[in-house]
């Protein structure tokens, strides 16, 4: 169907409004999607037209994204968070319930176009589950009732502004602060104190609170500022005056798409100044001019209050020209909005996904720190790692290095959801033993958690003893709580399944693998599987582990290795009795061969036929 | 010049600084099985066909650079047993008809299960459900036998400069897609003279009214494994390169 005039109209507005830059596609394609329902073909040619970008690109990316689609959502799109923790609350029978009274299957459009209902990946609202989502704004505390009156709303046709504002509500629940939380802070303090300092002192406060990066990985703050400060090898055969021009870039990842995790959510909510503050410490400190926040699509109800608080921050001279009255010191940062895609998380998919392409992640090296955003040196870091930036260069590397371990200073903020009295916000020194953290958080004889959500490690009720740091259990945040009458076969289906959905389908091992390890898993949770099927399981997970490409797929594995591991009783429980199952009569495919030779001893049959 | 040196299954191995594992594997004579990668264009690393460890730890050798001190495991039981999985991976994730199609014979994807020994697709099949664009004149597009390596988007990008090719999906929906505002080939500017046209090393890109020109028994890897003809070609881009 050609687009009309009106919408011809609007298509162009919103690519104005992008500068008719190509790196903006993603945001563009989110506003074309919101405006359409769809991205039709006709404004993938139209776009193909007004910016330039090859068609086969733009249908590249549309296809990537799960918030984009290529055929009509309703124009209420409802997507029931598949979380894990979320399915634990009832969510699979919530969403069965909101089909039945819209009248639509799961995963289509209405036949009148109205709405839509469909499952998503976590969407970061563990700790006031089940959760979803309505045209990509945040639902929470769905129950029965609640159900019920969004049916009404949508078949009234009422628009979101006079849905139940209760519905959006959006609480921090924060438990337990710690170090970080637990301090103030003026905006604008710690630019103060890094002026006063000045730059080699603040580098070495940094150094010398040990901090390492939180989005999981950890490596050393300092020397990834530094690295980037200092440029790639090619840079320092240029003469000093042409290495100060150079571009550099400082990255907010938050695309905090780890099940189970939630903590930046708050931190952004709550905390907006000492993030940006942060970025703009690190942008002062390795010379960068402009920085992004990448923010997950699920996230989009902090999209304006987080534009307030850069409107505020340019208003106080802490972004923008002249920085606090330092000549030369420009640095301002722009919001990218993601559109549901896991892999994004991944700093070098991140990157691909800010340029306006599909979330891939790189081949390294060249790493990003050298080799970013446009080929220039970039910082990306986690949005907990800047705050404690801030903090860090207001309060000094000594006060951070005082708390936690060895190998890993300070504190650590953890979201906690799952089978507890009190899910929400809970900061630690690292350090902390699981057990100390399951009982603030009341949790009553669990048997096992998840550390680190997916992609982290599962530790049984044995393991409770084990800490939380670098050294033992590092994490991104998540933390998932399992109490008895869990099945864990049903928690590993759950990541196995979550990891076959978002694999961006770039490397071999990860693309097919996962989905032949989702199809086997299931195969064993339905009765069907032999042990046969147990050892492929293990021997599949072990070369995806070896030979993805990023960190996802070399995770992957890791719900299904170890739950094998520490529950095998568990699986064969699972498995029919035989050794082998054939899908045909073995033995009597030999009949014909039998009559022809004329025996029918012993030996002329197979055993496993009887068995 | 100082003399570089990496270790492949213990042999001592020159490199020149900036080359890949690869690269330096391919100048001394070592075979590293691989499909998306060939010299003549930007190393990829999707396919993963050519992992190997480094000190311990899996790298692609296509996109790694060698460096002193690697020890680098290559012709192992271990890795062999990795190679032989993805290349049963890439079999079931299409629809692979070695026995019937043009390309037999002639297809690295099928001369590399030689090598690795793949006597079966072991995997289940999906069996996906994919499209054949016969629009073009003189050039077939059959997406069953497709592997993603992205030879032909990089081929017709780099080398063409018509940019013909692109993917699109996500995970196991992830495919290629042709540049037209009509998504078919015959709306790009596309020619069989292309260097596209040349470089599928499966038979998803097929060149029409060639069909079986050469006989069967009498094609490529009928009488050579995939690591001569690999080694030969690839020592030859190289050579060009550098000489």
């Amino acid at each position: 169907m050609p687009l009309s005039d009106a919408d011809l109209v609007h298509l162009r507005t919103i690519v104005a409004r992008h500068g008719g830059e190509p790196t903006e596609l993603l945001q563009i394609l989110r506003e074309v999607q919101a405006y359409l329902h769809h991205v039709p073909h006709e404004a993938m040619v139209f776009l193909y037209e007004v910016l330039q970008v090859p068609p086969a690109q733009i249908q590249g990316v549309v296809e990537f994204y799960s918030f984009l689609s290529t055929t009509p959502r309703g124009h209420y799109d409802l997507r029931v968070s598949d979380s894990i923790t979320d399915q634990m609350l009832g969510s699979r029978a919530l969403a069965a319930d909101l089909c039945e009274r819209l009248g639509v299957r799961l995963g289509e459009t209405r036949a009148d176009g109205a709405v839509s209902v469909d499952y998503t990946s976590c969407t970061g609202m563990c700790e006031q589950g089940p959760a979803g989502l309505v045209n990509g704004l945040a639902l929470t505390r769905l129950d029965r009732a609640r159900i019920g009156r969004i049916a009404e709303l949508v078949e009234a046709g009422a628009p979101l502004e006079a849905w139940p504002e209760e519905f959006f509500a959006v609480a921090d629940n924060v438990h337990k602060p710690g170090l970080l939380l637990e301090n103030g802070f003026e905006p604008g303090a710690a630019l103060a104190k890094l002026f006063e300092r000045g730059r080699d002192a603040t580098f070495a406060e940094l150094e010398q609170s040990g901090l390492r990066g939180r989005g999981g990985a950890g490596f050393n703050t300092a020397w990834k500022w530094r690295f980037c400060y200092e440029g790639p090898d090619e840079d320092s055969f240029c003469p000093m005056d042409k290495r100060s021009e150079v571009q550099r870039f400082v990255i907010c990842n938050a695309d905090e798409g780890e099940p189970g995790t939630f903590k930046d959510r708050v931190l952004l909510n709550s905390h907006a100044h000492r993030v940006f503050e942060g970025m703009t410490v690190c942008a002062a400190l390795v010379g960068a001019k402009r920085g992004f926040l990448y923010l997950r699509g699920e996230y989009l109800h902090l999209y304006q209050p987080l534009l307030a608080v850069l409107e505020e921050r340019r208003r106080l001279g802490l972004l923008g020209q002249t920085i606090q009255g330092r000549e030369g010191f420009d640095f301002d940062i722009k919001i990218h909005l993601g559109a549901g895609a896991y892999i994004c998380g991944e700093e070098s998919a991140l990157i691909e996904s800010l340029e306006g392409k599909r979330g891939n992640p790189r081949n390294r090296p060249p790493y990003p720190v050298t080799h970013g955003y446009l080929g220039q040196p970039t910082v990306v870091n986690n949005v907990e790692t800047f705050l404690s930036a801030a903090m860090i260069a207001l309060h000094g590397g000594a006060w951070f290095a005082a708390h936690g371990t060895e190998k890993s200073k300070g504190s650590k903020i953890l979201s906690i959801s799952g089978d507890c009295a009190r899910p929400g916000i809970y900061e630690y020194p690292f350090g902390t033993t699981v057990a100390e953290i399951l009982a603030d958080c009341g949790a009553s004889d669990p048997f096992g958690a998840q550390v680190g959500g997916p992609s982290g490690t599962f530790i049984s009720d044995k393991e409770f003893g084990r800490k939380l740091a670098f050294e033992d259990l590092a994490t991104g945040g998540s933390f998932i709580v399992f109490g008895q009458g869990r099945d864990p076969l049903e928690v590993a289906r759950n990541f196995t399944h979550f990891f076959a959905h978002e694999s961006c389908g770039f490397c071999t091992p990860c693309r097919v693998g996962t989905a032949l390890l989702r199809n086997i898993h299931d195969k064993i949770c339905a009765g069907h599987g032999t042990p046969y099927d147990l050892a492929e399981l293990a021997d599949l997970g072990k070369i995806i582990k070896g030979a993805s490409h990023c960190g996802l797929g070399q995770t992957a594995a890791n719900p299904i290795l170890t739950t094998l591991e520490r529950y095998p009783g568990l699986y064969e429980a699972r498995l029919k009795e035989t050794v082998f199952q054939p899908g045909f009569d073995l033995d009597g495919a030999l009949e014909v061969s039998r009559r022809l030779t004329g025996r029918d001893d012993a030996h002329a049959h197979l055993e496993q036929a009887n068995q | 010049m100082k003399p570089y040196h990496i270790s492949i299954d213990g042999q001592a191995v020159p490199y020149q600084p900036g080359q890949t594992i690869m690269e330096a594997a391919t100048a001394a004579g070592i075979y590293i099985p691989h499909l998306c990668h060939n010299p003549e264009f930007k190393p990829h690393g999707s396919c993963k066909l050519c992992t190997v460890k480094v000190n311990g730890r899996s790298a692609a050798a296509c996109t790694m650079p060698a460096g002193e001190g690697q020890e680098i495991q290559n012709n192992t039981p271990e890795l062999n047993a990795t190679r032989r999985a993805i290349t049963r991976m890439l079999f079931v994730e299409g629809n692979h008809i070695c026995p019937g199609c043009e390309k037999t014979g002639n297809c690295q994807l099928q001369a590399v299960g030689y090598y690795v020994g793949m006597l079966d697709t072991h995997y289940p099949h999906f069996f996906p459900t994919r499209r054949v664009d016969a629009s073009h004149p003189d050039v077939m597009l059959d997406l069953d036998r497709c592997i993603v390596c992205e030879l032909c988007v990089r081929a017709s990008r780099d080398v063409d400069g018509k940019n013909v090719f692109g993917l699109a999906g996500r995970g196991l929906q992830t495919r290629l897609v042709v540049n037209s505002a009509s998504g078919l080939l015959k709306d790009t500017d596309f020619s069989a003279g292309d260097k596209a046209a040349q470089v599928c090393p499966v038979g998803a890109i097929l060149i029409k009214r060639k069909g079986y020109e050469v006989p069967i028994g009498e094609r490529i890897f009928d009488h050579h494994t995939i690591g001569e003809v690999s080694l030969e070609h690839d020592q030859a881009v190289l050579g060009a390169d550098h000489g």
